[in-house]
């Protein structure tokens, strides 16, 4: 057995140790209180396009620390973070792995424009370059010359076509491909993207609102940088009618892919009607900003032990 | 055939796809944090060498196409077929022009050469990089020179025709590249 070694240089994994330095030293400046949830569960996460790993006997490997960090937030923690594991079976390239750290935030009473800032706060210093925010039907808009929320499904898909041969879709995957393979490989590599007001149907756990022009969209940001998706924001949902809607909404989608059925996060809805308080929360992709801050080019540059030599 | 599913996609996996064999040259994982994965792919076409760049949603599958490299010794061609012989089990195939294609130039009787076999029969042949032929014609040297200054074209006796130094002659045994068609020095006996 030779690939018994790591796969990331000490450096690497002395840049992780720094940066997490940084981001406690960021937050316990700001009175933010770092917490601690767990990866295995009782349940993995509804959405269709995030696949939970199931552990037989227990639940699943958590997706992400949200439903948890707002059972806290609902029973009265105050501003809260941390920096945990996530799983997410099948995610799996260059930029990818099945296993990643996510540093994940909230803060009752932020605006989504107070948590964007205090986003780009953190990262501004620790990429050294500008920040420039926009909208999502603006980079359409500029890039391909369509609206992403008025334009058809024919539209989009001819479009497509013309840059490569994709197979037919849905609207909204048509979005998420040229967002994702065309739109966000074009962004400046120099500068922080802020990218907010997301089609309604990604909206996952923002709420919702209309813009200027009248068309619902997402309360949701993205912020990319260094040619990386580094961090996914919501002004969040906190009506839990509105939330099973939402879970419903999934596990029916999820039946007509013949995905896996995953139950409703009950306890997270009893939460919520409790009362989870008006905030907005970030997840930020550790990975993804440490090969952002050093110019690493794959995700198993700064892990250890990706997961195919773990 | 199996399945292979976009997460079993890693480069020189063989798969059938639009009815042609191909090879994963490369397969990335591309995915928004909330939103469709997919995996963009490049593939080469085994039949005639070309790349395709082609998208698909992850979970997709194509199915796996029954191609092999094995290596032959080429024996002789009658013509219309080319006929190679498998050393270990003396086993015969014959391959027709079009698989051979620019191979033919290298193939000198009894050399190896790397079949490519596609539901058993040959799709490709591919000549070692490096074969050594003996030059049939060539305009006579010009003492003196060495380096040579662009050189001279040499039919070898494939058929084949290389530039060479000025002064190599009718009757030599030379080195050629066959990956860029060039000549590489002179076999000494």
């Amino acid at each position: 057995m030779t690939d018994w070694r790591p796969s990331a240089k000490l450096e690497a994994l002395k840049a992780r140790a720094s940066l997490y330095q940084t981001i406690h030293a960021f937050f316990s400046a700001r009175q933010v209180l770092q917490v601690d949830t767990p990866v295995l569960a009782q349940h993995g996460v509804t959405d269709i396009h995030i696949h939970s790993i199931a552990v037989p006997g227990y639940g699943y490997l958590q997706p992400s620390p949200e439903y948890h960090m707002k059972r806290l937030l609902a029973a009265g923690s105050g501003a809260i973070y941390q920096i945990s594991k996530a799983f997410r079976d099948g995610e799996a390239g260059r930029r990818h792995n099945p296993e990643f750290t996510l540093l994940e935030w909230y803060r009752p009473n932020f605006s989504l424009q107070q948590i964007i800032d205090e986003t780009t706060a953190l990262l501004q210093p620790l990429l050294g370059v500008p920040v420039h925010q926009t909208t999502f039907k603006a980079l359409f808009l500029s890039q391909l010359d369509v609206d992403p929320l008025r334009a058809d499904t024919q539209t989009l898909q001819k479009i497509a076509n013309d840059i490569e041969s994709v197979p037919a879709m849905n609207k909204a995957a048509l979005i998420d491909w040229l967002m994702a393979c065309v739109i966000e490989p074009a962004l400046p590599r120099d500068r922080i993207t802020v990218v907010t007001d997301f089609p309604s149907w990604a909206a996952a756990l923002a709420q919702k609102k209309y813009d200027a022009d009248g068309e619902e969209v997402a309360q949701r940001f993205e912020i990319y940088a260094g040619g990386y998706e580094l961090a996914n924001g919501y002004f969040e949902l906190i009506d839990a009618t509105e939330q099973a809607n939402r879970f419903a909404d999934d596990i029916d989608k999820r039946k007509a892919d013949s995905l896996p059925t995953l139950a409703a996060d009950e306890r997270l809805i009893a939460a919520m009607q409790h009362g989870l308080p008006a905030c907005s929360g970030v997840a930020l992709g550790v990975e993804r900003l440490l090969m952002a801050q050093h110019h690493w080019q794959t995700i198993s540059d700064v892990i250890a032990f990706p997961t195919t030599i773990a | 055939m199996a399945n292979y599913s976009t997460n079993e996609f890693k480069s020189g996996l063989k798969v059938m796809l639009d009815g042609d064999p191909c090879a994963i040259v490369e397969n990335e994982f591309v995915k928004p944090g909330k939103g469709q994965a997919f995996n963009r792919v490049r593939l080469r076409n085994l039949k005639n060498g070309k790349i395709w760049e082609k998208t698909f949603k992850s979970g997709e599958s194509l199915e796996g196409a029954d191609v092999m490299d094995v290596e032959m010794q080429y024996l002789y061609s009658d013509g219309e077929f080319y006929h190679f012989m498998n050393p270990v089990s003396f086993e015969q195939q014959a391959a027709d022009v079009a698989a051979v294609g620019d191979a033919k130039l290298w193939l000198a009787e009894e050399d190896s050469c790397t079949v490519t076999l596609w539901n058993g029969t040959p799709l490709t042949v591919t000549p070692p990089n490096f074969v050594e032929l003996e030059i049939v014609e060539t305009d006579p040297g010009v003492k003196g020179d060495t380096a040579g200054s662009g050189g001279k074209p040499a039919r070898l006796t494939t058929g084949a025709v290389v530039r060479v130094p000025l002064f190599i002659q009718i009757g030599e045994t030379i080195k050629v590249d066959t990956r860029s068609g060039e000549y590489v020095g002179r076999v000494k006996d």
